[in-house]
């Protein structure tokens, strides 16, 4: 597909990138509605933010990415105090002892799609067209910089009482293991300012062009919606995606454990899938989809999203009830998760399943076909 | 045995009497200003056309659009004062802030951020704050404000904090009424609170609406239970809805889509249903109305209840027809005021009705005055009330197969008899369709309560669950065959030992007899 180069967001801009935000969600991250509000007030009094790619960045450049960390179900209910992200950036500056030249965003998908983009508008700094996920994914350390040696520490975590803590941890697992202790502690869900880079490292590390896509793909599911199509078959042909299930929720078990939202959600057939189930499990996001025999349809890394029936409107996992009509989504993750060290960090191992993963393409080798 | 169905409309008040699944009568009286006078017209009617006995009538089920119709035109909201009890988190999105303006204003847009609120694990984000709290209610008091929305961070998990904060604030307001967020939504903080201020700010309008029914029914000597339908399409008593006036937000459309329902005998369809003031499309999926999967714009403000998916345009029997260049066609209404204002009844408006009747197409009231604007122009705005209507079923269509169109409602004499290439059915009572779900209004058996998975499976513990919903729904006099699971929601308690988990859960089935 053709995406449209974004160079500022404006204030109407936000509605789309939300919503392709919520699409990359991949069912995890939560909704992008709060950060949109969050970005929309930003922006309304400091102005629109000013997109970079990441070519136009000095070598060296301070980058400082943010987000939200933590179960999404969390901060449906629990809203930031509004400053914890900007004060999490003024303390990783002062420990740096440097100035930022712009935001980045580590996750195109979910709530941390439109939270960057609101701490820009706030900071009046520009935020790189990039992420680290290409999507969303559950923990810190499944990013491109991980794959590219760039480390996450030092790392400063802030909530709305005041606390902040600076991380300085051993690898970018260890990271995740000890500020995820540190959210839970928080009520489950902070903010974090993480992966200080500099120009050159962003240039090697980061997945481009994410901003811009997200707004395309908001922009393809609004115009289809106006012209009561599904958007479903439109992205199905875009992104190469595939319709992998159509169907009614029969039941959603989850639970927020462990800083996380862990659960499952099984879907009774309808249309051309009556007579059959599906089963998708999640860990904030959706892992892996299942056919009640235990046959995989897709696989982590690869992208499973949750799209309504009629309007193909996205719905996150906190959203799902009983007896909604949906579309199981799937799409294929960017290359690089394919590589032996992006399965070491998302594949299905990694989430503790017994299982190899194959490529999406060839699970639904007669979807693909037609 | 007999049951008698009411629609209280923005426009009409329409009354059937059920025997069955028998319609033995149907009748049109306007909406009257004080609501009483409407409903007793109508109940009068078709008691004496068909003779029937008021000892007769086992119960009496009453849909009304009236609370949805307050926020959407923002009239006769109170001044409320929302209080989000969740310091120092959540400051960043105040309650209101994704509110069109107007609704904002309509409610008086007051709000306070107190201390209080949970976390996840039922941890206190910060204790009570007594003080702070007799301060806001001076406040409150001072605007003269009598109507409280509380709402505490993870109060659906634990709503000790709402209670008691509405415990303090009484002592200072002893007149005022308290609406608990967590006694009418669920998780989802700004959905959750834009329900109970909506609920608050309509508290004094359905102790008004509400009193006023039972005592019309009163007057004419109609002593036994009266209902009125929810959301969902079942039957809620009427104490419930005082206090809880927003549950009743979509019944409009879960009425008429259900009436038609039964009406046609059909289970897949698009309805159309055009009331005096606006017109809300739906589609029908096996005989149920199909819900919207994501959040509900209600008057432009967010909610995230279990709503069937309505396509609504401000276009309806009265709308007031203004302008040359362009011509529209609402959003303004006559409304019930039809009978006064309405050219084919003597007075001074042009309205959509006028118009169908100045082509022929409708056979009420006077033509004449329509007619003097020539067929010309009054052919022009038929065409742009059928572009509006064809636009709206496009947009619930959602498949090419040839569903039919089930046009209900007083003011469908304005749909052609095709549509969009699908074919228009209107079938017999059509005007009453509204009154016709509310009459055949389903039985609820619910639980909520908080079960402990130390020893059973979540599973046996929602088996056991929809057991004794389904005992309740019983009891409460549902056909046990008909009985079906409607919606089941369990949200793990991590603060409890023992596994705790809050489950929600609802059953419906037809009301017997």
């Amino acid at each position: 597909m053709t995406v449209k180069q974004l160079k500022n967001i404006e204030l109407n801009d936000m509605k789309n990138i939300a919503l392709g935000g919520a699409f990359l969600g991949t069912g995890g991250g939560g909704d992008p509605y709060i950060g949109r509000l969050m970005a929309e007030e930003a922006i309304a009094s400091k102005g629109p933010v000013r997109v970079l790619d990441v070519e136009e960045l000095d070598d060296d450049a301070l980058i400082i990415p943010v987000a939200m960390m933590g179960a999404p179900t969390v901060m449906l209910e629990k809203l930031p105090r509004g400053d914890e992200a900007i004060a999490a950036v003024e303390a990783l500056q002062n420990y740096l002892g440097k100035k930022a030249t712009a935001i980045f965003c580590i996750e195109a998908g979910g709530l941390n799609s439109t939270i960057p983009i609101a701490v820009a508008a706030a900071t009046m700094l520009p935020i790189i067209d990039g992420d680290g996920m290409g999507r969303a994914f559950p923990e810190l350390q499944m990013v491109s910089m991980t794959m590219a040696g760039v480390a996450a520490c030092p790392m400063v975590m802030a909530d709305e009482k005041g606390n902040s803590i600076v991380l300085n941890a051993v690898d970018n697992l260890s990271t995740e293991k000890f500020a995820r202790i540190i959210t839970v502690e928080m009520g489950g869900a902070g903010l974090i300012a993480l992966y200080p880079m500099t120009g050159a490292e962003a240039k090697k590390s980061i997945l481009r062009g994410s901003m811009s896509l997200i707004n395309s793909i908001g922009e393809i599911i609004h115009s289809e919606q106006a012209a009561n199509r599904n958007p479903a078959i439109r992205l199905a042909h875009d992104l190469n995606g595939i319709c992998l299930f159509e169907g009614r929720v029969l039941d959603v078990d989850r639970r927020t454990e462990g800083g996380f939202a862990r659960g499952s959600c099984t879907i009774d057939g309808l249309g051309p899938d009556i007579g059959s189930q599906i089963t998708l499990d999640f860990q904030n996001e959706f892992l892996i989809a299942k056919t009640a025999d235990g046959k995989p349809k897709a696989i982590t890394p690869d992208l499973i999203c949750l799209l309504d029936l009629e309007s193909g409107q996205p719905i996150t996992t906190e959203q799902i009830r009983y007896g909604f009509r949906v579309i199981v989504f799937g799409l294929p993750c960017n290359p690089q998760w394919r590589s032996e060290h992006g399965l070491e960090l998302v594949g299905p191992k990694y989430f503790g399943y017994e299982l190899e993963y194959q490529p999406i393409e060839k699970l639904n080798l007669a979807q693909v076909s037609q | 045995m007999y049951r008698i169905g009411i629609d209280v409309g923005g426009t009409n008040t329409d009354a059937v009497i059920m025997q069955g699944d028998k319609i033995l009568i149907g009748v049109k009286s306007p909406t009257t200003a004080d609501v009483m006078s409407g409903v007793v017209e109508s109940l009068k009617k078709v008691l004496l056309e068909t003779g029937i006995d008021n000892a007769d009538i086992t119960a009496v089920m009453i849909g009304t659009t009236h609370f949805t119709n307050a926020v959407v035109e923002r009239r006769s909201l109170s001044n409320t004062a929302a209080v989000r009890l969740c310091l120092p988190a959540a400051q960043c999105l105040p309650p209101m802030v994704d509110w069109p303006e107007d609704i904002k204003e309509a409610v008086g847009g007051h709000y306070w951020m107190a201390d209080g609120g949970n976390e996840f694990d039922g941890r206190e984000i910060s204790p009570l704050n007594e003080d702070q709290l007799h301060k806001i209610a001076n406040e409150i008091g001072t605007l003269g404000i009598d109507s409280v929305a509380l709402c505490s961070v993870f109060s659906p998990v634990n709503d000790e904090m709402e209670k008691a904060a509405a415990e303090i604030m009484r002592k200072r307001l002893p007149n005022a009424s308290f609406t608990l967020s967590s006694e009418i939504g669920r998780l989802g903080i700004l959905e959750r609170e834009n329900a109970a201020i909506m609920n608050a700010s309509l508290r004094k309008l359905s102790a008004h609406t509400v009193g006023a029914i039972g005592e019309a029914l009163k007057s004419i000597n109609l002593n036994c239970p009266y209902y009125i339908t929810q959301n969902d399409g079942t039957l809620m008593s009427a104490k419930f809805v005082q206090e809880y006036p927003v549950l009743t937000f979509a019944s409009g459309p879960t009425n008429s889509m259900r009436g038609a329902s039964f009406l046609t005998g059909e289970k897949n369809a698009i309805v159309i249903d055009v009331g005096g003031t606006s017109t809300d499309v739906g589609a029908l999926v096996n005989g149920f109305p199909r819900p919207a999967s994501t959040s509900v714009d209600v008057g432009g403000v967010r909610t995230n209840f279990r709503m069937p998916d309505v396509y609504s345009i401000a276009l309806g029997g009265g709308s007031i027809v203004q302008g040359d260049d362009p011509i529209a066609v609402g959003p303004r209404s006559v409304g019930f005021r039809i009978h006064e204002q309405g050219l084919l009844f003597g007075g001074d408006t042009l309205t959509a009705t006028d118009v169908a009747v100045g082509l022929g197409i409708a056979n009420i009231g006077d033509p004449e005055p329509a007619k003097k604007l020539g067929q010309d122009k009054l052919l022009t705005i038929k065409a742009l009330i059928d572009e509006m209507i064809v636009n709206a079923s496009e947009r619930m269509r959602v498949s090419a197969d040839e569903i039919p169109i089930l046009a209900v409602g007083g003011g469908s004499i304005l749909i052609p008899d095709r549509v969009g290439g699908l074919t228009v059915i209107k079938p017999e009572h059509f005007s009453v369709a509204n009154a016709v779900g509310a009459a055949i209004g389903q039985i609820s058996g619910e639980v909520d309560r908080i079960f402990s998975l130390a020893s059973i499976t979540r599973e046996e513990a929602l088996e056991t669950a929809r057991k004794e919903a389904t005992g309740k729904a019983i009891a409460a006099g549902a056909r046990p065959e008909s009985i079906e699971l409607l919606d089941q929601e369990d949200v793990p308690l991590a603060y409890l030992p023992g596994n705790a988990t809050r489950i929600r859960l609802k059953v419906v089935g037809d009301l017997d007899g």
